[in-house]
């Protein structure tokens, strides 16, 4: 059995090492603002922190997490960037549907704290693997400054 | 594991040329392929050893369905004979040659389509002389130089294994090769030079399990079709054995111990894992035919055999290749000041980073580490492309796979994104245009 | 142009005004929605509070519930609803909660369709009036029970924050310290609404009430419900459209830990295990053997010149005025044909659906559009009354037109008929894109004729399935879909003699509507014709629309502000993104909203696209909430260009060639251009906004290629080898 530290508990899991953390976060331990949307990369819905590294979820296995500290979109807002950047989220009313968000504010919320001042090309970077059908990445880059300049 | 050859009027020509036939000569009188090893090849039945054909010692007593299997995972049929999508064995995969497309035949039991009527002796016929039983002469492109050392015991245990197939009513595709390449007597000219007609021969100054590596290699796995260059007249040229060669447009790199471009400085364990699973720690994933060759055939064989293969692979002498080495790891900043390719850092941005990390070191699983790669280490970065274009193959259950993105990609944004990763993790950017990548898609 | 209601009823052709007409002809809906006394639960003893209405529901304690007939999938439509109540039943947004409908027809049936559905940009049209009726009446109800108490006129008393006082006396109480009394009072009539001078919510910026559970991962989505005991189930549909399972040998599947069962129905294989992963994994195992049937050789190629071909076929007359036939004839003709390719809804959240069968009821957990047909379709796949059947209806990870069907919620019930307990159903991407039901395959042929550079003479066939005609019948009528034409019917300009035709083709490929449904067709269509006319004709693509807008100076203004704010004319600027450069303008007038695209873009030499800005202007008519107009049209925007850059649902061998989101390409936030949004100021009854930003982009854009290119490509989405340099 894996124990794994999610927002600072742990948890025993009863998956199989190869399980991707998604599953287990949602179907075994309920933590359900982790979404999932492709399964392959390509969407960022289901995006975590591993030691503040935004990282999607479908493709890691529980038995590689080890040690290191997941935080979920349930975890960020314990985080000074995780809560700006969901404050900002609201006050610029970036969310549409908001199935894509919780990935959205955890890709935002490493920048954030990795690069305190990041610049549009920053932006592309640290967001380009997000999707959002919705259409809001406008409000998202807005939402990303509007959050490192509070 | 022979995908393509690649038979050029030259090569007629050169042929029936006088002048050419000192050239001639050094392409047909050439070492055999296992020459390098010291000692003296001796007919199978002169040797005492434990037999290197068949199957491994713990299937000996198995079921004969079950060894017909190995053996036919061992020589890996199914590959080539199985359409995208398609019945296994039921043929129609199409290989594009730039003379015309040859499609594999129906391989299943069926009568009228496929080779339920065929008798042993014309099945050994076939596998070993590469004539049908029309008497007409296969196009090399099916391997039968090197099937030619498969034991009869175990062709005809090939046979028993497709006659239990369920037949597949599946008529053959006629190849689309115009004059002369339609001319089938060249190719007994051709097969007269370069098939030895041979059964393997064991080398008994050799150790069992080097015995048995070189049958699983040179007999039925084929390894040297792929990856070793070919010669004028499209004969593998044995004096740069492993060297490295082409299939269907994807680099088989150099397997012989050189350093630097080959596997010698890969370590037994990552050789058996690589081949066993497609995939060693740091260095890469087995994808297109390689990754077939893992899936239909590596990977069904026992450890023991495995292991063979390796202690064969890894005596093989070095033949120096042109790559460079391997670079190290790459920074985590997206942004480096030396590659100016914006095209290419948006997909690779977009699409790519989420897996490979922005260090090459792979985001969430091993598997999808670039740096240390040597495809990702080849100037050509044609299997780069191909990879970006084909993705790894469908998903099967429990393995992590790589999507393609050719379908909406352009070809501008393809050799960009394949630029960017060779720049950023590779030793050497490649150089791709969009005409290249639209040869490779041609190219399979 | 569309003309008003009344005309609308006259059986003339707006998708929206055949609806209305429908809905009247159904029965006087506003009347059956309007304010249902009899929901007034004042006998129920258990009541704490009470139902004031349908929508309204004022608790002793505690926040005031507000019942949402249309369901919340981004379009923001739970805040505006809910500050139409709010407005007039004088609450606070804060103070209010918002609640999905359950499925019941005559309370939250949909004003316009009848049946209980989101879609079409139509919510703000069609609830407007009746939610805002529903919050005053239940304001008065209150006020007079408060008025009956204190023995006071009503008219002394105020409300504010959901208090009522009585400024004379100073009095005051809460709306849940009369509730219950209030509930006892007869239901008023038509009690008076505020004049728009006497708002204080609606044109507001008000924050959204769905949003800050959004963001912290709380919100619950169809997808996320979890019920004591559940299991997951994967499924998959034949890679062959409408394949049936021939063989399945279940063993491998059923030998993986965590594998519960494996369910096979004729169409469909599942596999129910512990978690989601196990049981895809689980799937992929499984070696299953589909006969392919009717359309093992349906392919892309033959599907595109079947359309062509029904277009040349009879058709229906739509609109006739004068005799476009016979000046079409005698020549000076321009003449082209659009088509438009089949497209998946790629919502973020792929479809699912939670169950639980047992004692002949059936509870389902899902987000949905239409909580009625979901209801009805799992009753009659499970053979029970429909009162048997729950729905717990939940927010939608995007709907686009995707959760408008109960095709998904029908497969799930069938799996979940043949498992013990609550199953999840969970679509992986790939089912999600190859079980979908796509945007249809259009054809649109069009002619005029030019005579002096004026149009005299327009000829417009739309060749498509009719959606409607499957989807609520009653509003398929004279063999006219009449969203197939919109767009087509009533272009904003003046075309001279005009024809319009609607050929009805369908051809096998299941189809439903999809964000911008028919306008997405005909408004591309016929702007981008209009930019073939102006480039014949050499007019400027900006002076020959105007031309056409003499009568029409309400589309004129938003043309000319789209126009100025993009700074038509002026030259533009080198672009990193490629040397070619253009600007394409296009006018909509559908959804009850008009708007005005201009968009730029850049062409590499090899034809890559990229969008660099898109201005847009808008006229919606009234405006509830401005921040989510604009957010609607960003969005939009943002959908249109992935549309018409690259999306498309393709056939070979039966076979849906898409996937997932490496072959079905949306637009990244490092692909965006800037958007701004102009929004006009205007007193005109609300228009629909969901729609209209996906439809106006993909003629700006597509005018704006030709420009840069001189090739106005025909066959969405673009294609990159068209419009290559050396070509
Ligand atoms: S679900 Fe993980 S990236 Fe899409
Ligand atoms: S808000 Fe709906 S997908 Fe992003």
């Amino acid at each position: 059995m894996t124990a794994i530290s999610v927002n600072r508990k742990t948890y025993e899991i009863n998956a199989t090492e190869d399980t991707p953390l998604l599953w287990v976060l949602r179907d075994e331990l309920g933590l359900t603002g982790t979404k999932f949307g492709c399964g392959i990369a390509q969407c960022g819905v289901c995006t975590v922190h591993v030691d503040g590294m935004a990282v999607r979820s479908c493709q890691m296995p529980v038995g590689t997490v080890g040690e290191r500290a997941i935080t979920t979109i349930e975890g960020v807002g314990e985080t000074s960037a995780g809560a700006r950047v969901q404050k900002a989220w609201l006050d610029l009313e970036v969310v549409q549907c908001g199935y894509c968000q919780p990935g959205q504010i955890m890709s935002a919320a490493a920048l954030l704290a990795a690069n305190p001042d990041p610049d549009d090309e920053a932006i592309d970077a640290a967001m380009a693997g997000n999707l959002c059908r919705c259409g809001t990445y406008v409000r998202i880059r807005q939402g990303i400054k509007h959050a490192a300049r509070s | 594991m022979k995908r393509k050859v690649i038979l050029s009027l030259a090569a007629g020509a050169a042929v029936l040329g006088a002048a050419a036939l000192g050239l001639t000569g050094w392409m047909v009188f050439q070492p055999g392929p296992y020459a390098f090893a010291t000692g003296k090849p001796i007919p199978l039945s002169a040797y005492h050893g434990p037999s290197p054909t068949g199957v491994p010692a713990e299937l000996a007593s198995a079921a004969p369905a079950a060894r017909g299997a190995y053996v036919a995972a061992m020589a890996d049929c199914q590959a080539c004979h199985t359409a995208p999508g398609g019945k296994p064995f039921a043929g129609g995969r199409a290989f594009v040659l730039p003379f015309g497309t040859i499609y594999t035949p129906n391989l299943t039991p069926d009568p009228e389509t496929g080779i339920g009527k065929w008798t042993d002796a014309q099945f050994l016929n076939a596998v070993h002389r590469g004539i049908a039983p029309d008497g007409s002469h296969y196009y090399p492109a099916f391997p039968y130089p090197s099937y030619t050392r498969l034991s009869d015991e175990d062709v005809l245990a090939i046979k028993a294994h497709l006659f239990a197939l369920p037949p597949v009513k599946q008529a053959n595709r006629p190849n689309t090769f115009g004059f002369p390449y339609n001319q089938r007597w060249l190719m007994a000219i051709w097969s007269a030079l370069f098939n030895p007609n041979e059964r393997f021969r064991p080398v008994p100054e050799q150790s069992p399990e080097w015995n048995r590596g070189a049958y699983l290699v040179e007999a039925a796995g084929h390894c040297g079709e792929c990856h070793t260059p070919r010669n004028l007249m499209q004969a593998l040229d044995q004096r740069a054995k492993f060297g490295g060669g082409v299939a269907e447009g994807w680099t088989a790199y150099n397997i012989s111990s050189d350093k630097i471009s080959g596997i010698g400085d890969w370590s037994a364990q990552e050789l058996a894992s690589y081949l066993s699973s497609g995939h060693a720690h740091g260095r890469g994933v087995a994808s297109g035919p390689m990754g077939e060759a893992v899936e239909l055939s590596l990977s069904h064989l026992t450890k023991a055999d495995i292991g063979a293969i390796v202690t064969y692979l890894r005596s093989v002498p070095s033949v120096k290749g042109d790559l460079p080495a391997l670079a190290g790891p790459a920074p985590a900043t997206p942004k480096l000041a030396r590659i100016d390719n914006p095209v290419g850092k948006r997909i690779f941005e977009g699409n790519c980073a989420s897996c490979h990390a922005w260090t090459g070191a792979g985001a969430a699983r091993e598997e999808a580490q670039l740096t240390g790669v040597r495809a990702v280490n080849d100037p050509g970065g044609a299997n780069v492309a191909l990879m970006i274009l084909h993705g790894s193959g469908g998903p099967t259950p429990h393995r992590p796979y790589m999507p393609d993105f050719g379908k909406v990609y352009s070809n501008d944004e393809i050799a960009a994104v394949t630029n960017y990763v060779t720049a950023r993790f590779g030793t050497e950017p490649s150089q791709l245009t969009a005409d290249d990548i639209a040869r490779l898609r041609a190219a399979n | 142009m569309p003309r008003d209601p009344e005309a609308m009823q006259a059986g003339t052709l707006s998708r929206r005004a055949v609806l209305r007409g429908g809905a009247a002809v159904l029965g006087g809906l506003f009347i059956g929605i309007e304010l249902p006394a009899g929901r007034a639960r004042a006998d129920e003893p258990q009541a704490a509070g009470a139902a004031l209405s349908a929508f309204v529901h004022v608790p002793a304690q505690g926040r005031v519930s507000l019942i949402m007939p249309a369901v919340e999938m981004g379009q923001g439509v739970y805040t505006s609803q809910a500050m139409c109540m709010a407005e007039e039943l004088d609450v606070g947004l804060d103070q209010i909660e918002a609640i999905h409908a359950p499925p019941d027809r005559e309370h939250y049936g949909h004003p316009i369709f009848y049946v209980q559905a989101t879609g079409g940009s139509t919510t703000t049209m069609a609830w407007t009036e009746p939610l805002r009726r529903a919050g005053a009446t239940a304001r008065a109800m209150l006020v007079a029970a408060a008025a009956a108490e204190w023995s006071v006129p009503t008219s002394e008393l105020v409300t504010a924050r959901g208090v009522i006082t009585h400024p004379g006396s100073g009095r005051a109480q809460r709306y849940g310290d009369v509730a219950d009394r209030a509930a006892r009072m007869p239901t008023p009539a038509d009690v008076p609404l505020k004049s728009p001078e006497q708002f204080r919510l609606i044109g507001t910026r008000a924050r959204r009430i769905d949003t800050p559970d959004k963001v912290v991962g709380k919100a619950v989505y169809g997808i996320d419900v979890r019920l004591p005991g559940m299991t997951f189930a994967a499924l998959t549909a034949s890679p062959v459209l409408g394949g049936k399972v021939e063989h399945v040998d279940e063993a491998p599947a059923l030998a993986m830990p965590g594998v519960r069962q494996v369910v096979v129905l004729d169409d469909i294989v599942a596999v129910v295990a512990d978690n989601t992963w196990i049981a895809e994994q689980a799937l992929r195992a499984l070696d299953i053997a589909w006969s392919p049937g009717a359309n093992a050789a349906l392919d892309q190629a033959q599907l595109w010149a079947d359309t062509e071909t029904a277009a040349t076929g009879p058709g229906v007359t739509v609109r006739k005025e004068g005799d476009a036939t016979g000046k079409l004839a005698a020549g000076a003709l321009v003449e082209a044909a659009y088509e438009l390719p089949f497209l998946a809804h790629t919502s973020l959240e792929t479809q699912n659906c939670t169950l639980h069968v047992h004692d002949g009821a059936c509870e389902i957990w899902v987000g949905t559009q239409v909580p009625g047909y979901a209801q009805a379709g799992a009753a009659q796949v499970l053979g029970i009354p429909p009162e048997k059947v729950t729905v717990h209806n939940h927010l939608i990870g995007g709907g686009f037109g995707g959760r408008l069907e109960a095709g998904p919620i029908v497969t799930a019930t069938r799996i979940a008929q043949k498992v013990a307990g609550p199953v999840k159903v969970i679509w992986s991407r790939e089912q999600d894109i190859r079980q979908d039901m796509f945007r249809p395959l259009y054809h649109n042929r069009l002619k005029a004729r030019i005579e002096n550079d004026r149009i005299t003479a327009w000829h417009h066939r739309v060749t498509g399935p009719s959606i409607l005609a499957r989807w609520l019948p009653p509003a398929f009528k004279d063999g006219i879909d009449s969203d197939a034409i919109d767009g087509a019917a009533e272009p904003p300009y003046a075309l001279g003699d005009m024809l319009v035709e609607y050929v009805r083709h369908e051809n096998g490929v299941p189809f439903s509507f999809w964000r911008g449904v028919g306008p997405n067709s005909t408004v591309f269509s016929v702007e981008s014709f209009l930019d073939l006319i102006a480039r014949k004709s050499g007019a400027d693509p900006v002076a020959l629309r105007r031309g056409l807008l003499q009568k029409n100076p309400r589309a004129r203004a938003v043309l000319d502000a789209a126009a100025a704010k993009a700074g038509w004319g002026t030259p533009l600027a080198a672009s990193a993104f490629g040397a070619r450069r253009g600007r394409g303008v296009a006018l909509m007038h559908a959804f009850g909203s008009l708007l005005a695209c201009v968009a730029e873009v850049a062409v590499t030499d090899g034809g890559d696209v990229r969008v660099t800005k898109v201005v847009v202007a808008a006229d919606i008519g009234r405006i509830i909430n401005p921040d989510t107009v604009v957010a609607q049209v960003e969005g939009g925007v943002v959908f249109g260009i992935a549309t018409v850059l690259h999306n498309r649902i393709t056939f070979a061998g039966g076979r849906v060639e898409q996937t997932n989101f490496n072959d079905y390409r949306l637009l990244r936030i490092n692909e965006m251009p800037t958007i701004e949004v102009e929004l006009m100021a205007s007193t005109e009854k609300s228009g629909g906004i969901g729609e209209p930003g996906t439809v106006i982009v993909q003629p700006a854009v597509a005018n704006a290629v030709f420009a840069a290119t001189g090739v106005q490509l025909t066959r969405m989405p673009l294609d990159a080898s068209l419009i290559a340099r050396s070509v």
